[in-house]
């Protein structure tokens, strides 16, 4: 199958050269950049200096890195039971390919569009309100917008389609078989879903739940723009410094801790993957020598 | 077995999370439905009144910006898309073929960009681009691009190369056929499909990225979504409602007419 590694590294080097360059490359001096001190205008100034570690160090900032990760957990739960549901309706479905259209479909028009519908949508006059009063469910418009409220609902929005995606496909390489079985020996239809699918889905559920996680941590535009004035994100903090502030030194700071953090959920998912294909191989053998 | 009973046993079970599913794919189309509604309204501010297609006529006719700014999402979409692609599909054939040094490391190193924040991403190109003084401009956007769409296309290529026999490059190679010569006319039609929703993802992500172009874009380089962006912080015009829906059609015209194209391709292999 392998053969030699001259034409190897002609088909692969440039990705490799590439992604060195314009990806690793930037990282580095990220780190750089954290350590120097602040240039006047942007920029750094070529002395040592741990200025941007220190301003880390204050209640505002820890404040806004609690918020972050209430929010991106909740939203991350929120989405994940949604879309448990939905990756085992669509598995279970003969219209497989219909649904899976559907999923993807509203995620052609432009994320920021789609932000905007619902500020159009929650707003003090938009869809929702009017849809209320006309009911006369209410008659004075709820403040559904510029809240936190508003900020998970549309990050839960945003992010669903990324979470039902790796679930359906790990669902639907599931063995139903297996539920059946369970439910002939006596299982009931919940016990037969908690004990026999989801420990055999446990890795497409990490999967989804970090690749939901990770973009919600560092969203940006979604708290600037439906979100109020205590709705400010970590992402949202790195960016002021880089557009307003001009502290890059902070802004790489801020970076390499949301890098950080991102680097453990993967680590995380590719152990459990790892732990998944061990414990199947184990299986197997015990099976084998039985 | 009894296949009836444990038929209507599925359905059954099935009934709780496909009503899950119908309600989050209304959740998912209610923002389009709200944008298309309002697209034929009269009305400037976000309500429906009479029913009114100057909002398209403005969009055809009287929208130079922003049509400035779709052509520049459209050369970078489609460049970006075209350069990832061939780099891309390269890499997935020497890594998924051959053993050679630095293999895991470009493995390794081809998946980080799926993982990290975008505005990381974004943030670490602008400070390289100003460290080796590089301007903003739509040469920066189109680097950015290509990096970030490198790993799905390359993902997608190894995806299709999995199933791809490589004895059939071997038989090839033993009937004389040199190395070109085999990947052209071996190798490249049968991953040909895996290649090409790789550059459909591709363009896709381009067309739709704000946050990285946000980063490393110059004066005069604005893409769509950092026109929509302005124009949703300073001012909105029911002309991005009518650009939306028009944009929502094209492309499901594109997809339904690529995917024709794709099975007359797998049918003729």
């Amino acid at each position: 199958m392998k053969r030699s590694s001259r034409l190897g590294i002609t088909y692969a080097g440039p990705m490799g050269l590439w992604l060195t360059i314009f990806f690793l490359t930037p990282l580095f001096i990220i780190i750089l950049y954290s350590v120097l001190k602040k240039g006047l205008y942007g920029g750094v100034e070529g002395t040592f200096s741990l200025a941007a570690y220190r301003q880390l160090v204050n209640p505002a900032f820890a404040r806004v890195l609690f918020r972050t990760l209430i929010v991106a957990v909740t939203a991350t739960v929120i989405t994940m039971t949604l879309a448990l549901p939905c990756g085992y309706a669509m598995a279970r479905s003969r219209h497989q390919s219909f649904f899976l259209g559907l999923v993807i479909v509203p995620f052609w028009t432009n994320s920021l569009i789609r932000i905007y519908a619902w500020i159009a949508i929650l707003s003090s006059k938009g869809f929702a309100n009017e849809l209320l009063k006309q009911l006369h469910i209410i008659d004075q418009s709820l403040p559904l917008i510029y809240n936190q409220g508003a900020v998970i609902t549309v990050l839960v929005y945003m992010y669903i389609p990324f979470a039902i995606l790796p679930l359906f496909t790990t669902i639907d390489s599931f063995d139903f078989q297996l539920l059946e079985a369970a439910r002939d020996l006596g299982a009931s239809r919940f016990t037969s879903i908690t004990r026999v699918l989801l420990p055999n889905i446990r890795s497409g559920i990490i999967t989804s739940g970090v690749f939901t996680f990770i973009p919600i941590f560092g969203a940006y535009t979604v708290p600037l723009l439906v979100g109020g004035k205590d709705s400010y994100m970590i992402g949202n903090i790195i960016v002021d410094q880089v557009t307003k502030t001009r502290n890059w030194p902070l802004a790489s700071a801020i970076s390499l801790i949301i890098t950080l953090i991102s680097t453990v959920g993967v680590m995380w998912m590719l152990m459990a993957g790892a732990q998944e294909k061990r414990e199947r191989s184990e299986s197997l053998r015990k099976a084998g020598t039985r | 077995m009894n296949s009836a009973s444990s038929h209507t046993r599925t359905r059954h079970r099935a009934t709780f999370s496909n009503t899950v599913l119908i309600l989050v794919i209304l959740f998912l189309f209610l923002p389009l439905f709200v944008i298309i509604t309002y697209s034929f309204s009269a009305s400037k501010s976000m309500e429906f009144t009479t029913f009114s297609l100057k909002w398209y006529h403005q969009l055809f006719f009287d929208s130079d910006e922003l049509w400035r700014a779709f052509l520049n999402s459209a050369v970078i979409a489609l460049s970006s898309a075209a350069v990832a692609t061939v780099i891309a599909s390269g890499a997935a054939i020497g890594i998924m073929w051959y053993r050679f040094l630095g293999r895991q490391y470009i493995q390794i190193l081809s998946f980080l960009p799926m993982v990290l924040p975008e505005v990381i991403i974004g943030i670490s190109m602008l400070i390289f681009f100003s460290a080796v003084r590089l301007s903003l401009g739509l040469v920066t956007i189109f680097i950015a691009h290509t990096t970030f769409n490198l790993p799905f296309v390359y993902l997608l290529v190894t995806a299709r190369l999995d199933e791809f026999d490589f004895s059939t490059v071997e038989a090839a190679r033993d009937l004389g056929a040199t190395e070109a010569q085999s990947l052209v006319k071996v190798v490249i039609p049968s991953i040909l499909p895996g290649m090409l929703s790789g550059f459909l993802m591709a363009v896709t992500m381009s067309l739709e990225d704000f946050v990285i172009t946000f980063f490393v874009s110059g004066p005069g380089s604005a893409t769509l979504p950092l026109y929509v962006y302005s124009m949703i912080r300073y001012g909105v015009s029911p002309v991005i409602n009518a650009l939306s829906f028009v944009l929502i059609l094209s492309i499901m015209l594109i997809a339904f007419t690529l995917r024709r194209f794709l099975k007359t391709i797998a049918a003729s292999s």
